[in-house]
């Protein structure tokens, strides 16, 4: 019964959000043009949130960690990408295949950084901690998120770096019925459905996936089989890693800026996203994160960025606190 | 028996370097010049000393971990910045209400709400401890991790009330003044003491933050050694033995999340006053972060530790990074191998690394706590205990 009450009360919670402005709109005679702007957006926005949810929800699923650190580390691929800009050359003026291509190289080497940089944190914070009391992994994720923080501080400066928009990201490709769909939104869908699609691949059809997700249910048990849990986890925090750097990327196309906080926030909401879509299930934080784009989308468009952090954070504790399975439901060991 | 064992095995005799400590702590005005720096120094680290003791509660009594901590001092700086200034500039027909403020105030500020220093304490200890538990009470059901994020969520939704607080008008007042803060704040007013003004003398100041810190510290004393302590304890050692030896977990936790918070509100309300104004831009997640690497350096539990932890991290921040670090030769050398950085700018940085390192190679504190100790070296309680009784 209270299964049935939390959840279609989290979804009419959430569907509550965009209907009221959609409503006030019609209402006003503005039509759904506004409101199907900001769907748009909220969608392209949320695949990049999507990408770093389930990089929660890998490592939760796996050693029921938060990696707080997570969003730094996705913080610290768009950093590199745009280091990477002047390494190759990559301006304004650079031809559409030399751009492409050159993309390409940003996307793999910046995915490559995030993605060492996350089993780093992994060997260095993490894994002497396997052990301890729960919460003491995730003091020293908080440390080593703000230790993070500072490194970005250290290379571009506390504020925020405004780069080179070499995709143009706002120009508009097709309009249908008012609604825009600029290069940026095609972008962030076109890169992160084949990265999610080979990660619910790896982890659905390969050895080392079923080695993750014979450790994810029982580590002991896994140990006995003859899979190498240290390596397992290893993996896992890679692949966390290899999207948050991928997200990164798209992240400093998209907004053509690129700041040492920008993983503070972006963290949060992808954590939101990941638990609104049940920590620990792939399916569910790419859910989440697109929900959630919506939902910060239209808050930073109707209410005023400077509050969507509370927005977001309202809908966590409403969450948290009510439905703390998420949406689909988790599939961790409590669970299970 | 000589005198000297007669000394040593005396009630007290544990107490003596404590009791030492403290009157060398509260001399220590009378011979430095009244508007000393390092005074000021002492007066922050005393403050801190009080909020991270409060954090101690939640986290290293009770074992909860509160990442919005932030949230309190808010609170109590708020409480400060509202009822000790011109804030509410037209309350009663613009003709102010002024409870027990010297003349001064009275003449000086004609406008808004002043009040006696001692009763904006009592009042933001009742604020704060209302939303203590308010801020506990949706985390009651929660597991320990979720327990963290939601009160970072809370902290984080307060801090943007009072960051965004000059577009929140209530019936003609806003929150706050946001980036503006509010300013001035009257000065420290004590009752049959007088009103001190620390543009021109520190010491009473300096004073009051030492009373403050021995009302907290004997609080924390009594309160640790009562019932309601070792609840806390068996609580955060295993809640479902304490629950099934009959510990009121609601209650139990809510009183911590409650005391906790008091004295981030106490300490709030003294920062508001003694900085003569509230800047609602400083309460930020970092705040809560300092004041738990203040916690983890000293020992988690340990209220000792917690003393010298704050103490410690507090100079680090206010004299060790600004006045040696960034400041002649060690810059120089900084700079002449081609490090152009100060350290000012990534103190944050500088508090995570000291939280990693603390948790990976001494995670019970510079000066453990009895009982802790024993849990890390022989393995009782914590964590284990419960995985074993599962599987």
């Amino acid at each position: 019964m209270w299964d049935f009450i939390s959840k279609y009360g989290l979804i009419a919670l959430l569907v509550a959000f965009p209907l009221t402005y959609a409503i006030i709109d019609v209402a006003g005679g503005e039509g759904l043009s506004r409101i199907g702007n900001n769907l748009v957006a909220g969608l392209s926005n949320g695949a990049i949130w999507a990408l770093i949810a389930l990089g929660y929800t890998l490592v939760y699923g796996i050693i029921e960690l938060i990696n707080f650190a997570h969003g730094e580390v996705f913080m610290i691929g768009s950093f590199t990408a745009f280091a990477l800009y002047s390494v190759l050359g990559l301006t304004l003026v650079t031809g559409p295949l030399g751009l492409v291509l050159g993309l390409l190289v940003v996307l793999v080497l910046s995915m490559l950084v995030s993605g060492s940089l996350n089993v780093m944190i992994e060997r260095v914070a993490y894994r002497p901690l396997r052990g301890a009391p729960k919460l003491a992994p995730l003091i020293t994720a908080v440390g080593v998120s703000f230790i993070l923080q500072n490194v970005g501080i250290l290379w571009f400066g506390s504020s925020q770096k405004g780069i080179p928009d070499l995709i143009r990201a706002q120009q508009e490709l097709f309009n249908i019925g008012g609604v825009e769909v600029s290069r940026a939104d095609v972008l962030a869908v076109v890169v992160t459905i084949p990265l999610v699609y080979l990660l619910t691949a790896f982890v659905n059809r390969s050895r080392l996936g079923k080695a993750m997700r014979a450790t994810a249910q029982d580590p002991e048990a896994a140990r006995l089989m003859g899979i190498n849990v240290d390596t397992t986890i290893s993996v896992t925090f890679l692949l966390g890693g290899l999207l948050a750097g991928a997200a990164g990327l798209i992240y400093a196309l998209y907004q053509t800026n690129v700041w040492y906080f920008q993983g503070f926030t972006a963290g949060l909401i992808a954590f939101t996203a990941a638990v609104m879509g049940g920590i620990g299930n792939l399916r569910g934080a790419v859910l989440g994160g697109l929900i959630i784009g919506i939902i910060q989308q239209i808050s930073d468009n109707r209410i005023g960025n400077e509050w969507t952090p509370a927005v977001v954070f309202a809908y966590l504790v409403l969450i948290m606190v009510f439905r703390p399975q998420g949406l689909i439901g988790e599939e961790t060991r409590e669970a299970g | 028996m000589s005198k000297l064992a007669e000394l040593r095995n005396a009630r007290w005799a544990p107490w003596m370097p404590a009791i030492i400590a403290v009157v060398a702590v509260a001399l220590f005005p009378l011979f430095r010049p009244p508007l000393d720096a390092t005074m000021s120094d002492v007066i922050q680290a005393l403050a801190y000393v009080v909020m991270a003791l409060g954090l101690n509660i939640v986290v290293g009594f009770a074992g909860l971990l509160d990442l919005g901590y932030v949230a309190f001092y808010a609170f109590g700086a708020l409480a400060a910045g509202w009822f000790a200034s011109d804030h509410f500039s037209k309350v009663n027909g613009g003709e102010g209400v002024h409870i027990g403020v010297s003349d001064f105030v009275q003449t000086a500020f004609p406008q808004g709400i002043h009040v006696s220093f001692l009763l904006i304490v009592i009042g933001a200890i009742l604020v704060t401890a209302l939303a203590g538990a308010v801020i506990g009470l949706p985390t009651l059901r929660l597991r320990g991790d979720y327990i963290a994020i939601v009160t970072l969520a809370f902290g984080e939704i307060i801090s943007r009330f009072a960051a965004n607080g000059d577009s929140v008008i209530i019936k003609g007042y806003a929150l706050s003044n946001g980036r503006e803060s509010i300013s001035p704040i009257d000065q420290l007013n004590l009752p049959l003491v007088g009103e001190f003004d620390s543009a021109t003398n520190l010491r009473f100041y300096f004073w009051t933050a030492l009373a403050l810190v021995l009302v907290v510290l004997f609080v924390n004393f009594r309160v640790r050694d009562s019932r309601l302590g070792r609840a806390w304890i068996a609580l955060r050692e295993d809640e479902v033995a304490a629950a099934s030896m009959g510990v009121p977990l609601v209650r139990t936790k809510l009183t911590a999340y409650a005391i906790g918070a008091t004295f981030g509100g106490i300490a709030g309300a003294f920062l508001g006053v003694y900085n003569n104004s509230v800047n609602a831009n400083q309460f930020q997640f970092g705040i809560s972060i300092f004041l738990l690497s203040m916690v983890i350096l000293g020992g988690l539990g340990s209220i000792w530790g917690v003393v010298i932890g704050a103490t410690l991290l507090s100079f680090v921040n206010t004299f060790l990074i600004p006045d040696v670090l960034d400041k002649g030769s060690f810059n120089d050398l900084l700079s002449n191998v081609g490090l152009d950085f100060t350290f000012g700018e990534v103190k944050f940085g500088v508090f995570g690394f000291i939280l990693v390192l603390m948790m990976v190679l001494r995670p019970q504190g510079l000066l453990p706590e009895r009982r802790r100790t024993a849990e890390l070296t022989q393995g009782v309680g914590g964590d284990e205990a419960i995985v074993e009784t599962r599987a």
